[in-house]
């Protein structure tokens, strides 16, 4: 039998991939909320290097800077501040309801691999901005061009945020 | 000729009614009034129009279905409103209009005290508007809804002043003993529609030769279920009970509803299918029986009573009495005729009675008046000429009428010639006793009431000298021995037919036309000898009713007790009902309805309290039920 | 290249783990980042389909979903915030005011 050499496509593929689902499982597993929360970081970082394997280059980079570099941090944030780090040996409770939940993630999970593996995929027509060396170029033509009225709202909706989480977290008025 | 204009006669005192209702507490009581005798004037007039607008038409053609509108439509029963204009209907509404117009102007003063006058009006009118649809209906069931409408307001004029609770008892007691009536009525309605195929007076009476042949079962049973609601409406045996009662309402309605119009409805309703009752000779027997039976029996009640109109009311069922006697020996027009001349006369009487006892502030029994002849003369003469009228005497209206139907059934059924005579005899009597105990005699009532004696006002007094005019010279147009008939028989005979005594007497030639003027002097001699013998025992030798009285007490007491038969009702009928309903009430309402209610009830909250569970307002469950459902939607497209 | 395939079986168990977790964890914040988890597995699938069909529309939609993202958990522990105050813990099996 003579295997082929693995491109490097498929390293980068194979090792973002067990990763990431590794990592997404300590994510569920682990007892600690800290070590969650460090575990989904590692999670993130996976993820982009598949979108950096995809060719979505720019994705990939916004990915890490702000999910993992600003959502992550303000998890760990709320963690520290409400010191819920010793919280976590008292999730023993209730064994009935959380099996459950486990069977129905797993019944989940075959019925989506059941779905994949009967699936066919077509393949697009293809946008000739997709080909363009400078994904980032691109992407930003498309926000500012097509997709400029949910640009627009998006940052009204940052806004909204922004007034929204302040309001809620403050103490007394 | 279009004769739709014949729906102004029942359309004109429904307006009277609907004003009053509405606007009535608003007017002032001459308002009321007016609107009130105003469209029942209005009514006469009409109802005069339709007359004559007959009268212009060939004898054969006077038969006018006017129709309204499609009531009913279902499957094989259709049921029209539509208004039969013919000489008999045309009668009815004559009377029904004119006597009703008196009366109503009659209350106008009579009722002038009343806190209810609207009300009464209100009333009054309605009662009109029922009696006319009544009797102008071209169906069964057209009648039938009047023949309902005048029970109703029977029972509401009778517990006209409600807060007494005989007046409400009496009520409830007329309704109630004419609705067994009215089921047989339904009941003979329904045989006649299975039979017929229709309900419609011109349809049945069509084919009813052709369905049933004489004497047949189906037809007998007919006519003794409809028969049966005579029974309740005209106070016949065994029915007659709720009448007497009655007279716990305003006089004039008892002169209206009780003598002139209402219990005449059973008598019109006869006369109408006589077709059908001459196709069944054992119908007709039993109505003849019965007539003469009521006749007799309540006439030997009212020689007792003291009430002077418990006295008219038990010779209103006398005389109703007599009325079936005439239908049921075949002389159709004979009863009808009785039936329009009574109107007259029992109507004056019972006004008449109004006015005594308006003078005497409420008095009814005849032990407490006397002697009232000078101070009430005009009433005392108007009174005079009723009792004359109802006793038979020539030539007032009710010899003619009375007459006619005892001349009917001497030639049909001889035994009940005799009944008849010897009721007139005690009609005679009693009629007078009650004359010489008012009128007559030295006043025994209070001092104070003497003073406030009084004559009536003039709107009470101008309907009494009508009436009193139409006692004397009504009878005339139902003059016996003329070439033909009488006018009025020959009015009546595209409807009820000329066969039958008038063609007997005809036949009979010289020698039946003498036999007639026989009878007619021994009707005379009969009457004339129950006045005499009542003006022996209440003028001459006043002590004698006292001795006979002790003599016979037994007799006496069973008679002053109407032979006690409301009390064996009660016993026999009334009481095992209420306990039944008792019974009903306890096992039945409250255990198995509330029961069955409760239950579910408590079934509802069982269940809530079971679903409340999933209201955890736990989140954690919320989620899983989500992803539960999401989990068996995806798997269902995928077996599928 | 890498079937597309492959990556959308990747897509699937990041999110069935996801799922597991917000159904099986109590506590409010490691519920909430494995709603995270459930999102970056379906921008995976936005971003595989958009080399599959060979357009940049997947790619902007991840772009808004991250943003969306940021902008819901910012939110969400502002009020998972106010609710420890209230409770001195978030535990989910504690927070049940909605009982019926």
């Amino acid at each position: 039998m003579h295997l082929a050499a693995p491109t490097f496509a498929q390293v980068l593929f194979w090792a973002c991939a067990v990763t990431a689902v590794v990592m997404g499982a300590l994510v569920v597993v682990l007892p600690n909320p800290v070590s969650s929360a460090l575990a989904l970081v590692m999670t993130l970082c996976a993820v982009a290097g598949l979108f950096l394997s995809l060719g979505a280059q720019f994705i990939a980079m916004v990915q890490v800077i702000v999910y993992a570099g600003a959502i992550m941090v303000l998890f760990l944030f709320v963690i520290m501040l409400l010191q819920l780090s010793g919280q976590g040996r008292r999730e023993r409770t209730l064994l009935g309801p959380r099996l459950l939940g486990a069977v129905l993630g797993v019944a989940l999970l075959a019925q989506l691999g059941a779905a994949l593996a009967t699936a066919t995929y077509p393949s697009g027509p293809g946008d000739p901005a997709f080909f363009s060396p400078n994904n980032t170029l691109e992407v930003g033509r498309a926000l500012y061009a097509r997709y400029l009225l949910p640009f627009e709202v998006t940052s009204v909706l940052l806004l909204v945020a922004l007034v929204g989480a302040v309001v809620l977290a403050k103490r007394k008025f | 000729m279009d004769f739709r204009y014949a729906a102004l006669v029942p359309l004109f005192p429904l307006l009277g009614f609907l004003v009053n209702l509405f606007l009535g507490r608003r007017l002032s009581k001459g308002a009321v009034g007016l609107v009130a005798c105003g469209s029942v004037l209005l009514s006469f007039l009409t109802a005069v129009g339709v007359f004559l607008g007959l009268r212009a038409l060939a004898p054969d053609a006077r038969q006018v279905v006017v129709p309204l509108f499609d009531w009913i439509q279902s499957g094989i029963l259709r049921v029209p409103m539509g208004l039969l204009v013919d000489p008999l209907s045309v009668v009815m509404i004559l009377v029904v209009t004119g006597v009703g117009f008196l009366i109503h102007v009659y209350s106008t003063g009579y009722m002038e005290h009343d806190e209810g006058y609207a009300r009464y009006f209100t009333y009054l009118n309605l009662f009109t508007f029922s009696m006319l649809v009544l009797v102008l209906g071209s169906s069964f069931v057209t009648l039938f809804v009047g023949w309902e409408g005048v029970g109703l307001c029977s029972y509401l004029l009778i517990g006209f002043w409600y807060e007494k609770k005989s007046a409400t008892d009496a009520g409830k007691k007329a309704f109630i003993v004419n609705r067994i009536g009215d089921f047989g009525f339904t009941l003979g309605m329904m045989l006649i529609f299975w039979t017929c195929g229709s309900l419609d007076f011109t349809e049945v009476f069509r084919v009813a030769g052709q369905r049933f042949q004489p004497g047949d079962a189906a037809v007998t049973t007919i006519c003794l279920l409809l028969f049966l609601g005579a029974t309740g409406k005209s106070a016949q045996l065994p029915l007659y009970v709720w009448l007497p009662d009655a007279m716990e309402g305003p006089t004039p309605v008892s002169a209206l509803i009780h003598a002139a119009t209402m219990v005449t409805a059973g008598v019109y309703m006869v006369a109408r299918c006589h077709l059908l009752y001459l196709l069944s000779p054992t119908a007709l027997l039993v109505v003849a029986v019965v007539g003469a039976a009521t006749a007799i029996f309540s006439a030997t009640i009212g020689l007792v009573q003291n009430d002077i109109k418990r006295v008219l009311a038990y010779s209103t069922v006398s005389q109703l009495g007599y009325m079936f006697l005439g239908l049921g020996v075949g002389a159709f027009t004979a009863g009808i005729f009785h039936l329009m001349t009574h109107a007259f006369f029992k109507a004056l009487l019972f006004l008449g009675s109004g006015s005594v006892i308006h003078a005497l502030s409420g008095e009814q029994d005849m032990r407490s008046m006397g002697g009232l002849k000078d101070p009430l003369r005009r009433t005392y003469t108007v009174f005079l000429i009723g009792t004359l009228a109802l006793a038979g005497v020539f030539p007032l209206a009710g010899f003619f009428s009375k007459d006619e139907i005892l001349w009917n059934a001497f030639q049909r059924q001889p035994a009940l010639w005799v009944v008849g005579l010897a009721g007139a005899f005690c009609t005679a009597f009693y009629m007078f006793r009650v004359v010489y105990l008012t009128f007559y005699g030295e006043p025994r009532m209070s001092e104070e009431v003497r003073h406030h004696v009084h004559e009536p006002p003039s709107r009470m007094l101008v309907p009494l000298y009508v009436l009193a005019a139409l006692s004397v010279v009504g009878g005339w147009i139902g003059l016996p021995l003329m070439p033909g008939g009488s006018p009025f028989s020959r009015w009546l005979e595209p409807v009820l037919g000329g066969a039958g005594p008038e063609a007997a007497a005809a036949a009979g030639g010289a020698a039946g036309h003498s036999l007639e003027i026989l009878l007619m002097a021994v009707s005379l001699a009969v009457a004339l000898l129950g006045i005499l013998a009542a003006w022996n025992f209440y003028r001459r030798r006043p002590e004698l009713p006292g001795r006979v009285g002790a003599s016979l007490p037994g007799a006496y007491r069973t008679l002053l007790n109407k032979y006690y038969v409301d009390e064996l009702y009660g016993a026999a009928v009334v009481r095992p009902f209420v306990a039944l309903s008792r019974a009903l009430w306890s096992f039945f309402d409250e255990v198995v309805v509330d029961g069955t209610v409760n239950a579910v009830g408590w079934a509802v909250r069982a269940a809530g309290s079971v679903v409340r569970q999933l209201q955890s307002g736990y989140v954690g469950g919320y989620a899983l039920a989500m992803v539960l459902g999401l989990v068996a939607v995806l798997g269902f497209y995928f077996l599928r | 290249m890498v079937p597309i395939s492959h990556y959308l079986w990747v897509s699937a168990a990041l999110f069935c783990l996801g799922v597991t977790g917000v159904l099986v964890r109590r506590n409010a914040i490691v519920i909430f980042m494995c709603i995270e988890l459930m999102m970056n597995a379906a921008n995976l699938a936005f971003v595989a389909f958009a080399r599959q069909l060979r357009s940049l529309d997947g790619q902007v939609v991840v772009f808004f979903v991250m943003t969306v993202a940021a902008a819901e958990v910012a939110v969400g522990l502002a009020i998972i915030i106010s609710i420890f105050r209230h409770h001195e813990s978030v535990d989910i099996d504690q927070v049940d005011l909605l009982r019926g």
